[in-house]
């Protein structure tokens, strides 16, 4: 039994000392059986305090440590190693989590939860006195992985991953790789266009031989550990078999009776049902859109060989030692009405105000109109002071500012009016707004309680803003084009939240464990996110931490081996007179029965041993038991928890 | 130490979660800043299927009102049939708790997976209503030995 505990109780910052009296807990817990030491501290995973722990250890002879701080999916790993730094084994150290579990959930009952966090505490000494030295578990990984999604951050995620000699398979739902970043023509700041781009990587992905790319393919199913994980995926049918040597693909689009929305064009234009999203989209074959198809037979008649219209849903079973969700985002949608949205002509969004330069020739119309003077109204569908979207989606400033130097330099004549609330072209981006200014584009600050009005006049669109800038002066714009600034908002009608059980945040994108130390980690040990499916980024940061997740991926899966928890069952041969109830109940196979001294006992495998405790409940003599949650441990934490609080 | 409202004590619940599933779940209403009830307990284990009737019975004689099993439901990693191993585990416990003249409907389950932080505020919600109503009921008619 531990007799020299040191106990750490942390502020968090103000994350749990504002709602719980930190002070008042170590002062309640210092005197516990036990216990030779206890502490406060403002940040305990600080270096310094990690450091103060150490010694600690070390100076006052401590045989285990306690820290009351945040959720061990946070920091379990870091206090084992201060446990295992100073000398001690890292299962002597048990992590309290009085932040998740208490001031942030009790933070409208300040009393009450400090109250719970003496009584947690209190379990965590008493576990900590029961605890046992644990060696770690090796089992051996599965050299490949799955990138989910394959726009520019799963692409060059899967490059990163190919490198390092992990097998990677890249899986996208749509037909076509690239995502959204070939919608967009020049991207700031380099004006390299973004079908390039992704032509670019889509290059290195093909050089690669241990890349494989699924398009059209959904996950159905996840299961399994990190390390070796199941995946099973549905592959759409393209009809149009890779290949085969077919010259009349552009005359088939030509000839295709089948006229639908072109979802790449945000519905501007119409597409055919055998379609390519753009000219250049990769892989490079068209696909058929069976469900729109009238199988009028003119593509089979050009092309015999190319078209298979007997290929079925495929499913495939891939086993995959971690995962990386770069699943992206949707653009925001304006609600009917929102500025005159979907109401009045003139007004669109600032994604198809680029698809409409993409498409025209000469002169910049819309409608058959020459377009003269735009006016960009920001901050729609972000910072909403009502509604979900509180968040700033960061890239959409600098994306409208751009857009506005293209058109001057594509069009001298256009004017642009941008309706602002504040401008955020952080970085080298301000450059950009500085060009804008100096162009002659003018800038219209609103206030967030007074935002512009778009009033529709006869099929003319009179947008109203009051400009902080000349005191409130009310300014009446009359643009041939009325853009909207959208935000990001989380992909919409997604199942992988729910298939992959990664948690997501207030703003309803995925949730990493820690911002600043873990951000590409998930609560869910294998799977890494990153890209904008993790929330709003510009293509840089999303590329960034595309490249973090790929490190991260390989530095779990490089060794070829994982150390496991050595969480496992062990027998009382004493107590053990072999039933084989919990041989029985085992899944892995992973106990058996042997005769010791003449006696026949349980025997547990710990290599196959997984530790779920399913053996636990069933026997009858209450011989076997799990490392780490034992009898004596849980029920020193039930008393501690219910003592009552002096 | 300091008054209480009327009605007594609140319940005091034990919950156990497990460790890759329904605590993240529980972690989650904190993160989103949900309040339950104070009075909530949390040991976390590696899998529902490996709760031992002993600790369940303990907790109640010892002093919970009630023990609620987060369990893993159909995303458990270790075994499918974990939601069927678990509800065994609550059944049997029930059945010894009722044996001991402890009300079975102290011990409840629920499947609580990594995302369910609004479910679980839910359940922990209304199981301290009803085990509040169990315990004014039994007070009332003083009855047997709720919480000892």
């Amino acid at each position: 039994m531990k007799e020299r505990i040191g106990v750490y109780i942390c502020y968090c910052g103000g994350n749990i000392s504002d709602y719980v009296n930190v002070n008042k807990v170590k002062d309640s817990v210092k005197d516990e059986d036990g216990v030779v030491l206890a502490k406060t501290t403002v940040f305990a995973c600080s270096d310094s305090s990690q450091k103060e722990m150490i010694s600690d250890i070390i100076e006052n002879k401590l045989d285990g440590i306690v820290v009351a701080s945040c959720s061990p999916k946070l920091h379990l790993h870091t206090f084992r190693s201060v446990a295992e730094r100073a000398g001690l084994n890292p299962y002597e150290y048990v992590q309290v989590n009085i932040r998740e579990q208490d001031s942030w959930a009790h933070s409208d009952k300040p009393e009450e939860a400090t109250e719970k966090a003496i009584r947690l505490v209190r379990a965590g000494i008493r576990r900590l006195r029961e605890a046992q030295p644990l060696l770690p578990n090796e089992i051996s990984v599965t050299d490949s992985v799955a990138v989910i999604g394959g726009g520019a951050s799963g692409m060059r995620a899967a490059i990163e991953l190919a490198d390092t000699g992990l097998e990677v398979y890249l899986i996208e739902k749509e037909h076509f790789l690239g995502g959204r970043i070939p919608q967009w023509g020049e991207l700031f700041e380099t004006n390299e266009r973004g079908d390039i781009l992704i032509e670019k990587l889509y290059n290195e992905i093909i050089k690669r031989n241990n890349i494989k790319i699924f398009t059209g393919t959904e996950v159905e199913s996840f299961s399994g550990c990190v390390g070796n994980f199941n995946l099973e995926v549905k592959i759409k049918p393209r009809y149009v078999k890779s290949g085969i040597e077919c010259n009349e693909f552009e005359k088939i689009e030509e000839g295709c009776p089948v006229e639908v929305d072109d979802e790449f064009n945000f519905g501007l234009t119409k597409r055919k049902a055998i379609y390519k999203f753009y000219k250049n989209a990769y892989p490079d074959l068209p696909a058929v859109d069976f469900e729109n198809c009238t199988k009028c037979g003119l593509c089979e008649k050009l092309c015999p060989d190319a078209f298979d219209f007997n290929q079925k849903e495929e499913k495939l079973a891939l086993k995959v030692g971690a995962v990386i969700l770069t699943t992206g985002f949707s653009p925001y949608e304006p609600s009917e009405g929102e500025y005159g949205y979907k109401k009045n002509d003139k007004v669109i969004t600032l994604q198809q105000l680029r698809r409409i330069m993409e498409l025209s020739n000469g002169n910049l119309k819309w409608k058959g109109k020459e377009v003269k003077e735009i006016a960009f109204i920001y901050c729609v569908g972000s910072r909403q002071k009502s509604g979900e979207n509180k968040y700033c989606s960061r890239y959409c400033c600098t994306a409208a500012i751009h857009t506005s130097l293209l058109l001057k330099k594509k069009y001298p004549y256009i004017r642009s009016y941008h309706l602002f609330r504040d401008i955020r072209t952080y970085g080298k981006q301000e450059i950009l707004y500085r060009d804008s200014c100096k162009q002659g584009d003018i800038y219209l600050k609103f206030d967030e309680n007074e935002p512009p009005v778009v009033e529709d006049l006869n099929n003319r669109a009179i947008v109203k803003v009051k400009d902080l800038l000349t005191e409130r002066e009310e300014i009446e714009i009359e643009p041939d084009l009325v853009v909207l600034v959208t935000g990001m908002i989380p992909r919409k009608n997604s199942e992988i939240e729910r298939i992959f059980k990664v948690p997501v945040g207030r703003d309803n994108f995925f949730n990493e464990i820690h911002p600043k130390l873990r951000p590409v980690e998930t609560v869910i040990d294998g799977v890494f996110i990153a890209g904008t499916g993790q929330g709003p980024k510009n293509l840089t940061e999303s590329i960034l931490s595309s490249l973090s997740a790929a490190a991260k991926t390989y530095s779990l899966l490089s060794s070829g081996t994982l150390k496991l928890e050595p969480i496992v069952a062990f027998v009382d041969s004493e107590r053990c007179k072999w039933c084989g109830d919990c041989a029985e109940v085992c899944l892995y196979d992973a106990i058996e029965k042997e005769n010791q001294d003449g006696k026949e006992i349980a025997v547990v495998n710990e290599a196959l041993c997984k530790g779920c405790g399913s053996c636990v409940p069933v026997c009858e003599s209450r011989a076997i038991e799990i490392k780490g949650y034992t009898n004596k441990e849980i029920i020193g934490m039930i008393d501690g928890m219910l003592e009552e609080v002096r | 130490m300091r008054e209480r409202k009327e009605g007594g004590l609140p319940p005091k619940i034990l919950v156990f979660s497990t460790n890759s599933i329904s605590d993240p779940g529980i972690d989650l209403a904190g993160l989103l800043k949900m309040h339950y009830p104070p009075t909530v307990y949390t040991i976390t284990v590696p899998c529902s299927s490996g709760i031992n009737p002993d600790w369940i019975i303990y907790a109640l004689k010892k002093g919970f009102d009630g023990v609620f099993i987060a369990a893993d439901g159909s995303d458990c990693p270790y075994r499918e049939d974990c939601s069927q191993l678990t509800a065994r585990i609550v059944l049997s416990s029930q059945e010894r708790a009722k044996e001991m003249g402890i009300d079975p409907s102290r011990i409840k389950m629920a499947a609580v997976c990594s995302v369910c932080a609004e479910s679980f505020v839910n359940h922990m919600k209304k199981f301290s209503e009803a085990l509040k109503k169990l315990k004014e009921n039994t007070n009332e008619s003083g009855g047997k030995n709720v919480s000892s």
